[in-house]
């Protein structure tokens, strides 16, 4: 199945794809909307790490395991792996135990604002195309498979 | 002193409506002009640092930025504007000599506007190049003087050392160092895909780029900087630079802060150590010692490699350009006083040098006129800006061109004016890896060879209008131009005539 994978060689740490991940995610579905009054959290986010010379960033989200450890741990049955493979969370059912959060190896699950919802990617398949791999600036995340040329020719 | 003249250049207007406080403007410019109020919960900008080289704009998700002229004026003065009050104010306060990057700003005339192009009409056919073959290769090097055959009618002949090239553009010296290695992985890319060159500059070839040398002029020039017996042999062609066309009579200086390990490495000067190329080259004060760094670099190379010489767009560049072709040059590049540059005394780039179009029409001519004309090769740079300059320059008599400003706005320039600071937000001029990150030759390669494809069509159809089905079937041919709202004098250096004669 097809990932998002984030290449911290041309990440820049712009931040635009939370910008356009919280888009996605929202009900108006509008940029400025989404971003300004909707209460919503990025389910793709900028990680920082500073090294001696330089800051590196990197995008992280969610991995969609194969054997999700979020799913086991969800005590509603809210979080499930769809036969596509995409590890989605049913917000109907979820009961905000936050066991999810507690139990991802990545820390690719992020709780919302409001300390109830949880934020995480589901590659924008209801949206139609990954907003955040649309609209990166340099490249830098790519919703490919696993296997893609990028990861064996050594040339992103 | 607490008194400082400065008043911003630019002035940056945000739509508050628009802002969603995103911050990407603060985290994308390298001159810390915006900055968030934690207390406002708003975004606010320092118009004083910015240089208008829309970057933030260009990535707002909202488009909420607007850059414009800071509308400050003073009295109006037709002779003391505010540019020049300016001047006097920023050296008032350096003591120092002004610094400029990229080409003159000053409106010298653009012979290239006011030259015009022929096309056919009834008597001869025009060519549609989308159904009929259309040539648009040259071959860059010294031609022979005969054609012999032997009794058989065999050819005899045998060519000295050519360049093939698909189209008749190049891209031009600019070093690693003034530029970052993202660029030029960029430019080498094209140029291998495309099937053309691009030129070192002086600064030496990265390590990681001899692999392209098959699409690569290595130049030397007076700071000798990363040359060797391998870099020599490198490339497919060497050239030599005396002068440029944005500094006449000027040497270069990068500052040791761009001078990291990899450009040290590559130019073979300590790290943090500044690189200073002296105005003229110390091994040459005359044509003879020209010859003889010619020859130099021809033994080096085995004969096999054309060596060109670049001079910079000079009042005698006619006769200079006869003297380098007896010299033993294969080709000539003359760069006009609009080409760009890293960094040029504001003063120099703007007043000395003469246009590209004037001094072209006079090589080629004074070079014919002594017979010399097959000897080298015509390249011509300092500001194409399209596909028609090129085309009126190979019909002034140029063999092809070099493109750098518009190389570089093609990688995402934004003519800012500000390479010399080493914090081009575009990663182009600088050598911060935050900054050089920003330029990804994956992407910018293939901008490259869009744009010269492109140009590659509109000169193809601007041939096939004049009903030429080869670019050498162009080249120095005058009467395809007309000259407009140009005097006598001008169109009589031209060598064309005015429009309706």
């Amino acid at each position: 199945m097809k990932r998002i994978y984030a290449f911290e060689e041309r990440c820049l740490g712009c931040k635009l794809c939370e910008v356009y991940c919280k888009t996605a995610h929202s009900k108006s579905k509008n940029i400025i909307k989404a971003n300004k009054y909707e209460n919503i959290e990025s389910a793709i986010f900028i990680e920082e790490v500073i090294e001696k010379k330089s800051i590196v960033y990197f995008a992280l989200q969610c991995r969609h395991c194969k054997n999700p450890k979020c799913v086991k741990a969800c005590i509603s049955g809210a979080m499930y792996k769809g036969e596509d493979g995409i590890v989605r969370n049913n917000s109907e059912k979820c009961v905000s135990c936050l066991s999810c959060v507690l139990v991802c190896p990545f820390g690719a699950i992020k709780v919302g604002k409001d300390g109830q919802t949880i934020s995480k990617c589901d590659l924008c398949v209801n949206y139609g195309t990954s907003l955040c791999v649309d609209h990166c600036p340099n490249d830098a995340i790519k919703l490919i498979e696993e296997n893609d040329d990028c990861f064996t020719k050594g040339r992103l | 002193m607490s008194l400082d003249f400065d008043v911003p250049s630019f002035e940056i207007l945000r739509n508050k409506n628009k802002c969603i406080q995103c911050k990407v403007c603060i985290r994308q410019c390298a001159n810390m002009v915006h900055f968030y109020d934690k207390d406002d919960n708003i975004v606010c900008s320092n118009n004083v640092y910015c240089v208008n080289c829309h970057r933030c704009v260009t990535l707002c998700p909202t488009k909420a930025l607007i850059v414009r002229k800071y509308p400050l004026e003073f009295r109006e003065n037709a002779n003391w504007n505010g540019a020049a009050i300016r001047e006097i104010y920023k050296q008032a306060k350096s003591g120092g000599v002004l610094l400029s990057s990229m080409g003159t700003t000053k409106a010298f005339p653009i012979y290239w506007d006011k030259m015009l192009l022929n096309a056919s009409q009834v008597t001869n056919p025009s060519i549609d190049p989308l159904r009929e073959p259309m040539e648009t290769k040259v071959l860059i090097g010294r031609k022979p003087n005969v054609i012999p055959f032997d009794d058989n009618d065999e050819l005899k002949t045998t060519m000295p050392p050519q360049i093939e090239l698909n189209i008749p553009i190049m891209f031009a010296g600019m070093s690693y160092g003034s530029i970052s290695k993202n660029a030029h992985e960029s430019l080498a890319r094209a140029a291998t895909e495309l099937g053309t060159c691009y030129n070192t500059g002086e600064g030496g070839l990265h390590k990681d780029f001899y692999k392209y040398g098959n699409n690569t002029i290595v130049q030397v020039a007076s700071g000798r900087f990363g040359v060797h017996k391998d870099y020599l042999n490198a490339g497919v062609g060497i050239e030599i630079k005396i002068g440029q066309g944005a500094k006449p009579g000027i040497g270069g200086h990068l500052p040791g802060k761009k001078v990291g390990e990899d450009v040290s490495l590559t130019r073979m000067i300590p790290i943090g150590s500044d690189a200073i190329s002296p105005a003229p080259h110390h091994d040459i004060y005359s044509i003879e010692d020209l010859r003889q760094l010619i020859f130099s670099l021809k033994e080096t190379t085995e004969y096999r490699k054309p060596i060109f010489v670049k001079i910079a767009a000079v009042h005698n560049a006619a006769a200079i350009a006869s003297g380098i072709a007896r010299a033993g040059a294969d080709a000539i590049v003359i760069d006009g006083f609009r080409g760009g540059t890293g960094a040029a005394p504001t003063r120099i780039r703007d007043n000395v040098g003469i246009p590209i179009e004037l001094a072209l029409a006079s090589i080629d001519q004074r070079l014919h006129e002594e017979g010399i004309r097959n000897c080298v090769s015509l390249i011509i740079s300092g500001s194409i800006r399209n596909s028609s300059d090129i085309v009126k320059a190979i019909a002034l008599g140029a063999d092809a061109v070099y493109i750098g400003s518009a190389a570089l706005i093609a990688l995402g320039c934004h003519m800012c004016h500000s390479c010399s600071t080493g914090k081009c937000n575009w990663g182009i001029a600088t050598q911060d890896p935050s900054l050089v990150k920003r330029l990804n030759p994956d992407i910018m390669y293939k901008r490259l060879i869009n744009l010269i494809t492109a140009w590659n069509h509109e000169i193809q159809e601007m041939l096939g209008g004049m009903g030429i089905n080869a670019i050498d079937s162009l080249k120095g041919n005058r009467l395809m131009l007309r000259g407009i709202g140009l005097n006598e004098k001008e169109l009589h250096i031209l060598g064309i005539k005015h429009a309706g004669e």
